[in-house]
């Protein structure tokens, strides 16, 4: 349409005479005054609701009562120390020409590289790794190049780390300042005496930032995980030992847990998935002689009592979601989530089951990541993996389990399950035991009996 | 005996426990024509030894605390049966504290228990002859047990006597007043046939199937794992 605009064609077909009246009615309506056409069009084309510049006032000419030149003219800076004489182009009014500093000499900084005498040198500046020469040399530098080290530890004559060469500068500096100072309370507020230049919390700091940086996504995800399962450990440690007795044997197993603070990338980073399940089987044997040891100290208690202790101290390292999740898979297999009948055998298989069931649940979690991972790796895109696995639809994460799996509880429906993938809140068709094979915690309706 | 023999056997004690399995709960009668407001039902709570044998060999004395708008809400029973019977009409719970003879263990042991009057079940008919009963099955274990502790129990019916470390002999029991603990057992006790049964069996064959079940489940997932993990690997190498 704009096509035929420009060329001045009948959008619809009508005779030219009266075409020629519209379309010059229409030119000038959407041609706007003080700027051409073209340019107009660059805003698109379409006058702006509130007209940022004033389009009236584009090509207004400047009052003309001054007489405007521009002359090239040499002009001298304050910033420039030698005698280098420069021109440029200079808007000259009536023939004078502007005066002042040329304008850019202001932002001529530099820094205050504190330099010291000989006297001070010999005083308070002396130091077993420096010779006074190499220091005048890192002074001279520094003042070369306005504190960049990098560029200094370049030029340096012999070979300094940057940590070195900033140590010493700072060291210098701060010494001669408190030297100078009349007296020390004058100088601590300064910067440089409030807080010293400290060498090997610099270092260390680098070389953790350059870890940081130079990990991969996948690594850095499972830092994390290690870590949010530490932090796990560690509290649900806090709070059985809060409870506990003050007496009670202590186990040393946090050793291994703490060890994995935030600066320690390597190890976790290395050690592939089986650490992660690891580290929660060894809490748990740790819990669980924690346990022991503070029900041996009652003397006396119920089995039951003691059973309800030794499954919190399996699921110390399990969320929320977790622990509701294998009480829905104890329900769906026909289990008491607590034994009617708790003598020390029955209790014994009930707590093995329990854990048997965390493990099923981890592994099932590590084979989604698993093929979450592959998946994105066939897609060639890194997708968030667990935070995608869990932000699909509950129901989807349950038919992957069980498209995957042909042997669902409660009997071999495989076939048949792995034809349908079942949306949200289905249930299942096919008459199934009490056992179930539904892990949503809902109720079971009454077609699933 | 030696000083090192001693610790000897008390470190091989250590893991010996006796436990006593209990049955503790409520049986409750409705009164039905003779029902008031405040005296609705008849109702009886007792810890019984789990086979219905006398616990008086390890339970010295049962004490009942009661609702308080009950007289004298607590009620300390000092002889097998251990048991208490009232009159009401509201359900409670109760807590039951058990303390036991001295060579048993000094420190009691608490049990709480609802009382259950009214049926699970509403719309059927309230029968005078047939109690609403709920027991709970738990099992008091002793850790360390005393030499006299053990003296005493060995042969007990109503104690689960613990396999004793090698070497270990016990002094010869102490002859048992037979017709005394006759007169505490629960197995003529007139609430007996309402006594509930508490099988072990059958939650073992439970437990036994699910860990089964379980197990086939975690053998194929991680099959699954190490196949995914094959998959995998070409794109890691990368």
């Amino acid at each position: 349409m704009d096509a035929k605009d420009i060329l001045g064609l009948p959008k619809i077909p009508l005779s030219i005479t009266p075409e020629k009246k519209s379309r010059s009615q229409k030119d000038s309506q959407r041609k706007p005054n003080g700027i051409s056409r073209e340019v107009y069009a660059l805003t698109g084309g379409v006058a702006p609701l509130m007209p940022s510049i004033d389009v009236s006032q584009l090509k207004r000419r400047p009052p003309s009562d001054d007489k405007i030149t521009w002359q090239w003219l040499p002009f001298t800076s304050s910033a420039r120390k030698d005698n280098l004489q420069l021109y440029h182009w200079v808007r000259v009014v009536n023939c004078v020409p502007p005066t002042g500093d040329y304008s850019f000499a202001k932002y001529n900084k530099s820094v205050d590289v504190i330099r010291y005498t000989d006297e001070e040198y010999e005083k308070h500046l002396t130091d077993p790794k420096w010779t006074k020469e190499e220091t005048d040399q890192l002074f001279d530098l520094c003042e070369q190049f306005d504190l960049l080290f990098i560029i200094i530890a370049d030029r340096f004559p012999t070979t300094r780390t940057v940590e070195e060469l900033k140590d010493r500068y700072y060291s210098v500096s701060r010494a001669i300042l408190v030297a100078r100072a009349p007296s020390p309370g004058e100088v601590t507020g300064h910067p440089l005496v409030k807080e010293p230049y400290k060498v090997t919390q610099e270092i260390e700091r680098k070389r953790a930032l350059s870890m940081v940086l130079s990990q991969t996504k996948h690594q850095g995800r499972k830092d994390a995980e290690v870590l949010a399962e530490a932090k796990r450990i560690a509290e649900s440690r806090m709070a059985a030992w809060a409870a506990e007795e003050p007496d009670m044997p202590a186990t040393s197993d946090i050793g291994p847990e703490s060890a994995v603070g935030p600066g320690e990338t390597i190890s976790p980073s290395n050690v592939q998935v089986p650490a992660a399940a690891a580290a929660p089987s060894t809490s748990v044997i740790a819990d669980n002689s924690c346990t022991l040891a503070s029900l041996h100290l009652l003397r006396v208690y119920l089995r039951t009592y003691a059973l309800e202790q030794m499954v919190q101290a399996a699921s110390s390292s399990a969320g929320l979601r977790t622990i509701k999740r294998v009480e829905q898979t104890l329900q769906d297999l026909g289990v008491n989530l607590k034994p009617k009948v708790p003598t020390k055998a029955v209790c014994a298989e009930h707590l093995e089951l329990r854990k048997e069931i965390l493990t099923l649940l981890n592994l099932q979690k590590q084979l989604q990541y698993k093929e979450a991972e592959g998946s994105s790796f066939r897609d060639g895109s890194y997708v968030d993996m667990p935070g995608s696995a869990k932000r699909s639809q509950h129901a989807a994460d349950q038919d992957r389990t069980f498209v995957s799996d042909t042997i669902s509880f409660g009997g071999d429906r495989g076939v048949k399950r792995e034809q349908k993938r079942k949306g949200p809140g289905r249930a299942s068709e096919t008459p199934s035991s009490p056992a179930g094979a539904h892990k949503r915690p809902r109720k079971m309706k009454d077609s699933d009996l | 005996m030696g000083k090192s023999e001693d610790s000897e056997k008390k470190k091989k004690m250590k893991d010996v426990e006796i436990s006593v399995p209990i049955v503790y709960g409520n049986a409750a009668f409705w009164l039905g024509k003779k029902a008031s407001e405040y005296q609705s039902h008849k109702w009886t709570v007792y810890v019984r030894g789990a086979t219905n044998e006398d616990l008086s060999v390890v339970v010295k004395r049962a004490v009942f605390q009661l609702h308080s708008s009950f007289n004298n809400p607590t009620r300390i029973v000092e002889s097998a049966p251990f048991e208490l019977t009232e009159s009401g009409w509201g359900e409670f719970e109760i807590a039951i504290t058990l303390f036991f003879h001295n060579y048993v263990c000094e420190k009691p042991l608490n049990l709480y228990h609802h009382l259950k009057l009214y049926p699970e079940d509403e719309s059927g008919p309230m029968s005078t002859k047939k109690p609403v009963v709920v027991e709970s099955y738990d099992e008091v274990v002793f850790t360390e047990p005393s030499e006299s502790f053990l003296a005493r129990v060995q042969n007990h019916p109503a104690v689960t006597f613990p396999r004793l470390p090698a070497g270990f002999t016990l002094p010869p029991p102490v002859p048992q007043d037979e017709s005394k603990r006759k007169r505490g057992d629960t197995k003529d006790h007139p609430l007996s046939q309402w006594f509930l049964n508490f099988s072990e069996a059958d939650e073992l064959l439970q437990l036994a199937a699910a860990r089964q079940q379980v197990q086939t489940h975690i053998a194929k997932l991680r099959r699954q794992i190490s196949l995914t993990d094959g998959q995998n690997q070409p794109f890691k190498s990368l």
